[in-house]
């Protein structure tokens, strides 16, 4: 009986002891996890990311303390790009208080949307998801600056009509959007449908199911076959080397073809060898090591050995994806801490702090990101911006600036973002209406 | 009226109107199918020596493609690092064999089936750790792969074939005749059909299953390398293409399961019918039906023959 209550005893201490450093860590820190993909069918584009997400959060740990004093606690859920993992991540992190979720899939944050506002926990898709989440009337707690794929699609017309010789030259035009027949591909179709009828241009779909992802032969002698004269590529993973390496196959002119930020990643077009010379891509973010914040990461993490990147693909277009989403999370965060006066602040502190977020040329110069990105403005109804983006220039073995930074066609875009906001919450029987109060300074 | 002339006119008008885009079609799904048959032919080797549908043969194909192009980057010469990926290959078979076939002798198959599953994902983890989860560039030129294309003017238009594809449909040919010979033709190759009609009769005979079931995985592995190379090469090699490998399965519903000419022309049919589909009729569906097309063609010839092309007929009296 004796040693039965001793051995009792001491398992009560010993979970005691452990659970006491946790629950005094969890207390001084800020909980940040990170959905990732490392693994899978889309690791290509997911590893990159995963590397400068993590990087840049790592980089204010150990050059700043984290931030305001405060260390930021992350850790990385893989979620494969599947959907179910993405959720039950979202399950899993969800009891440890983040502050703030990152789904990076547009499939994932579609499921987590209604979750967000019941968990009290904001959601960043940053530039991915649902494009209707910008309205911050209807979607209090998600967040998707600096452009929405509206946004994205809208810049590839603009562009287009740039080289035509004006808007109106897009009539009679045929358009091509090839793209991964799923949510994320799918989302620019309502928006070019619309500006297809406002300036009389054709527009031809191309979907690639997942499993043909690297086997789109088909599909492009279609395209041979129709021959768009302008072709938008909304691909992911495998899908954007193949569609650059078939669009050479065929001799479609690269100069035509345009991806989105997402079909931009180094390996993308690396693939197509010297064909895809040419190849373009809109981008919000630079390219390349040479920023101040690279080179803190490079010298506060991969120097150190805290970072899984390889040397040789610091400053790839995807990895400094990473490094925005980051600092998008790392300066709401800090709003939060400014706006509410606390160091540790909560989930409901973060989505106030990222709905009054302002990033200005002044303070990308102070973080080192002096022009590395557009200035950011984020509030209370508008929770994208719809922020200027450029078009990069594949030059045969890295991106280049090929454009001005350019407005999106806010006028546009705007009110159908905001009808299909309604739209959503009227299909979504008991949707919450906005309770939410709007700060000043948003 | 407008939807029947769509669907049962307007396709052959289009092919009247631009035979050169028939040519190149069908060209584009002979590649496919003779890569689809090579596939096929890995499932099907495993299946006539063990009775079990290898689920790994898909992953495999991608550690045997990432064996060859991680070893390059390592420093190691192309040729150098082919002769290693098939040695590691032979080496996994010889592993599998020891470790997952050999101690489920005589389980029911589904065990069998459940264990290629297990593999599967150990080669996953066994692949991202060693080589990472980044997508390479298949080494298509340091293994004198050709590039570029031929450019044939013909019927009013041109016909492009990529010597790439020219040189995987040549390559997948070889290997298939020469591997149809090997087990229709030699001692090993009877023997292998021995160990498919019964194990323990084979055994009592005195084949040795253990040295059959090693030269089978082994023979998939280099199916798999072959397949790796080629589809590497029109895309990347990433863990992406695992998916390719499921193509596989329509091709095996049509050609039977145990049938090496079934897969050949299972291969053949599954993909120039899903090309000469997809471009001709999949514009009436919103394209992109190649993916469930291949299994409503093969579903179709199942309605005629529901034991495959060429799979036996089993008659079972009650």
């Amino acid at each position: 009986m004796m040693i039965r209550s001793i051995a009792l005893a001491a398992a009560a201490g010993c979970a005691l002891a452990t659970a006491l450093p946790v629950s005094a860590s969890a207390q001084e820190s800020i909980y940040v996890p990170l959905f990732t993909y490392r693994t899978g069918a889309f690791a290509g584009s997911g590893i990159p990311i995963a590397n400068g997400m993590s990087d840049y959060l790592n980089m204010l740990n150990e050059r700043d303390g984290g931030i305001g004093g405060v260390k930021l606690l992350i850790e990385e859920c893989e979620t494969g790009y599947d959907t179910k993992k993405g959720v039950e991540c979202y399950e899993q992190v969800k009891g440890k208080k983040p502050v703030i979720t990152s789904p990076y899939s547009t499939g994932i944050t579609l499921q987590l949307i209604p979750k967000a506002s019941v968990d009290k926990i904001p959601m960043l898709s940053m530039a991915y998801g649902l494009s209707a989440s910008a309205d911050g009337n209807v979607f209090p707690w998600i967040f998707n600056p600096p452009a929405t794929y509206w946004d994205g699609a809208s810049a590839f017309i603009k562009h287009v009509a740039e080289k035509e010789g004006g808007l109106d030259k897009l009539k009679g035009k045929k358009f091509g959007l090839v793209h991964l027949d799923a949510p994320y591909g799918k989302e620019p179709i309502p928006l070019l449908e619309n500006l297809a009828k406002e300036f009389g241009f054709e527009l031809k779909l191309y979907p690639v199911p997942a499993a043909e992802m690297q086997n789109q032969s088909a599909l492009w002698l279609g395209v041979r076959r129709d021959r768009p004269d302008w072709i938008y590529l909304q691909g992911w993973g495998a899908m954007n080397p193949t569609a650059v390496k078939e669009a050479a196959k065929i001799n479609y002119p690269m100069e035509k073809l345009v991806g989105v930020w997402w079909a931009g990643g180094d390996d993308d077009a690396r693939g197509g060898g010297a064909e895809a010379k040419g190849y373009k891509s809109l981008n919000f973010h630079a390219a390349g090591a040479n920023f101040p914040v690279i080179q803190d990461i490079q010298k506060h993490v991969i120097d150190k050995g805290k970072s899984q990147v390889d040397k040789a693909k610091v400053g790839e277009n995807l990895y400094n994806r990473g490094v925005y989403n980051s600092m998008l999370i790392a300066e709401a965060i800090r709003n939060a801490q400014k706006i509410t006066g606390k160091k540790v602040v909560t989930g409901e502190d973060v989505r106030r702090g990222m709905e009054s977020l302002e990033i200005t040329e002044a303070r990308l110069k102070e973080i080192g990101m002096e022009g590395f990105a557009a200035p950011v403005k984020v509030s209370c109804s508008d929770h994208n911006g719809h922020h200027k983006v450029y078009v990069a220039v594949w030059d045969g073995s890295k991106w280049t600036k090929g454009s001005d930074w350019m407005e999106p066609m806010k006028d546009k875009v705007r009110p159908l973002l905001e009808a299909a906001a309604k739209d959503y919450a009227e299909k979504n029987a008991g949707w919450p209406k906005r309770t939410e109060a709007c700060d000043k300074s948003s | 009226m407008d939807i029947l002339y769509k669907i049962f006119i307007d396709p052959f008008v289009q092919m009247g109107g631009a035979p050169d885009l028939l040519v190149q079609t069908l060209w584009e799904g002979l590649v496919g199918g003779v890569l689809y048959a090579l596939i096929a032919l890995g499932f099907v080797l495993i299946f006539k020596a063990s009775g079990v549908f290898n689920f790994a043969q898909g992953i495999m194909m991608v550690f045997a493609a990432l064996t060859l192009v991680g070893l390059y980057e390592k420093g190691v010469p192309a040729f150098l690092a082919l002769l290693l990926t098939i040695g590691v290959m032979y080496a996994l078979a010889l592993g599998i064999e020891r470790m997952v076939l050999r101690p489920l002798v005589n389980q029911p198959d589904i065990i069998l089936f459940m264990a290629t599953f297990g593999l599967t994902f150990v080669l996953v983890g066994l692949g991202e750790l060693i080589f990472g989860g980044e997508p390479k560039q298949m080494i298509t030129e340091q293994l004198w792969l050709p590039k570029g294309a031929i450019d044939i003017k013909m019927l009013g238009g041109l016909v492009s074939l990529q010597k790439i594809d020219i040189a995987a449909a040549v390559i997948a040919s070889i290997m298939v005749a020469g591997l149809a010979v090997f087990f229709q033709s030699t001692r090993i190759g009877r023997a292998l059909r021995a160990v498919a009609d019964d194990h323990q009769a084979a055994l009592s005979v005195g084949i040795s299953l253990n040295q059959i079931w090693v030269i089978v995985w082994f023979t998939a592995g280099i199916v798999a390398l072959a397949t790796g190379i080629m589809w590497g090469a029109r895309s990347d090699v990433s863990f992406a293409l695992e998916i390719i490998a499921l193509k596989a399965l329509p091709v095996l519903i049509l050609g039977g399961f145990t049938s090496i000419p079934g897969a050949i022309v299972g291969g053949l049919i599954i993909g120039i019918g899903e090309k000469l589909g997809e471009f001709y009729w999949g514009p009436l569906l919103g394209n992109g039906i190649e993916s469930w097309l291949a299994y409503f063609i093969a579903l179709a010839f199942l309605l005629f023959r529901p034991q495959g092309l060429f799979g036996e007929k089993i008659i079972e009296r009650i």
